[in-house]
């Protein structure tokens, strides 16, 4: 049992601490935001993040909480819009699906790709008061 | 297409349901809907492209350098700064979890180093970068060496404002780490492979490391050295002296 608690510990450190600057870096986006737009609160944030973007949804969750404490916008509410990755296949000419970055084609099998969406991290917009 | 958020139908998931455009028209009085469609990074691209300007405007060529711990990063930037502080005015910003060992390493061959400590940071980033040349100074017309935090994850996020990024790779890794960690072998623009004086040693493929390489990046230069023999140190210090040039046409 304390075996398993160990080995989740170790594995989660290294990506939560990208995701709490990740998080950091949300928080300086919406005070500059508070700033120019006169708010004084934020109630709920909603952000972009792509399946191709490397950012882990659970740390990010995780990080959030700890980032926006005693900030403009504690105890903001965290809605997160995945987008999936999709690809233009050079050689097919058409939008595929891919699950990483430097996937090949899952229809012709050609690595001519460019991703077309999937790599987002974006702050689309926040409710606030 | 949603007014309020610009997404189109069935496009968008949240947890794995269908993002509800509902719940940001219905605004009460004192809550309103902010756009802000900015990407997370801004604020440190912001801070890159300050760096970036500041750079160019003191002719200084920054190279952001990326590797695993134990690549021989700071070895070879030893070896380098030994081989050219005669020749040409140099300076460094090391950066570490913890610990100022390697700006000691670096002063000792007589170049100016600052050393920033991210603590339970996992990379550098351009904020910290801009403070450290308040107090590094870098003179005018200079090769600027950023020693990343040894990580092949983050630091690939993050734009610190360097002219080129070189990633390090030792031949005591895996032929496979340009597959495995693709963000940081896919936007570096040189490769040194470190340590091929060990190459007798090992059971290691060059051509799958530049097989795995091609695939990620096929723009990628590469160049195999060692930094303990000296072997193949004048190509990396071509290509330096070759890209500050094309750097300021």
């Amino acid at each position: 049992m304390i075996k398993i608690v160990v080995v989740f510990i170790l594995s989660i450190e290294p990506n939560s601490m990208h995701e709490m600057s990740l998080c950091e870096g949300v928080l300086d986006v919406i005070e500059d935001s508070a700033k120019a737009q006169n708010f004084k609160k934020v109630s709920q944030i909603f952000l972009e993040i792509g399946n191709l973007s490397g950012v882990e949804i659970e740390a990010m969750k995780f990080c959030f909480a700890a980032v926006m404490r005693d900030s403009i916008a504690d105890k903001a509410k965290l809605t997160i819009i995945k987008k999936e990755g999709l690809a233009w296949c050079m050689k097919c000419a058409k939008k595929v699906k891919v699950k990483q970055k430097f996937d090949k084609c899952p229809d012709c099998g050609s690595y001519q790709l460019q991703i077309v969406s999937g790599d987002e991290m974006k702050i689309k917009e926040l409710e606030v008061e | 297409m949603c007014a309020t958020c610009g997404c189109g139908e069935g496009e968008v998931k949240i947890d794995g349901e269908d993002h509800n455009h509902h719940s940001h028209t219905h605004t009460t009085s004192n809550k309103r809907i902010v756009q802000i469609e900015t990407d997370i990074l801004e604020k440190n691209n912001q801070y890159a492209n300050q760096n970036r300007v500041f750079f160019k405007e003191h002719k200084i060529f920054a190279l952001n350098l990326v590797s695993s711990p134990g690549s021989g990063k700071t070895s070879l930037l030893c070896k380098t700064l030994d081989d050219l502080k005669n020749k040409y005015k140099l300076s460094v910003i090391e950066g570490d979890q913890q610990t100022d060992n390697d700006a000691k390493r670096i002063q000792k061959t007589g170049c100016p180093a600052v050393q920033i400590n991210t603590g339970k940071g996992c990379h550098l980033d351009a904020h910290m970068v801009g403070h450290s040349l308040e107090r590094l100074k870098p003179e005018k017309d200079s090769y600027l060496f950023i020693e990343n935090v040894g990580n092949l994850v983050c630091p690939a996020s993050f734009d610190l404002g360097e002219a080129k990024r070189v990633v390090i790779l030792s031949v005591t890794e895996g032929e496979d780490k340009p597959i495995k960690y693709p963000d940081m072998f896919a936007d570096s623009d040189l490769m040194l492979l470190n340590k091929i004086d060990l190459l007798p040693h090992l059971d290691y493929s060059l051509d799958k490391v530049y097989q795995y390489v091609n695939k990620i990046n096929p723009k990628m230069k590469i160049i195999q050295v060692s930094a303990t023999t000296g072997e193949s140190m004048d190509l990396w210090y071509q290509w330096l002296e070759i890209s500050k040039k094309t750097e300021e046409i």
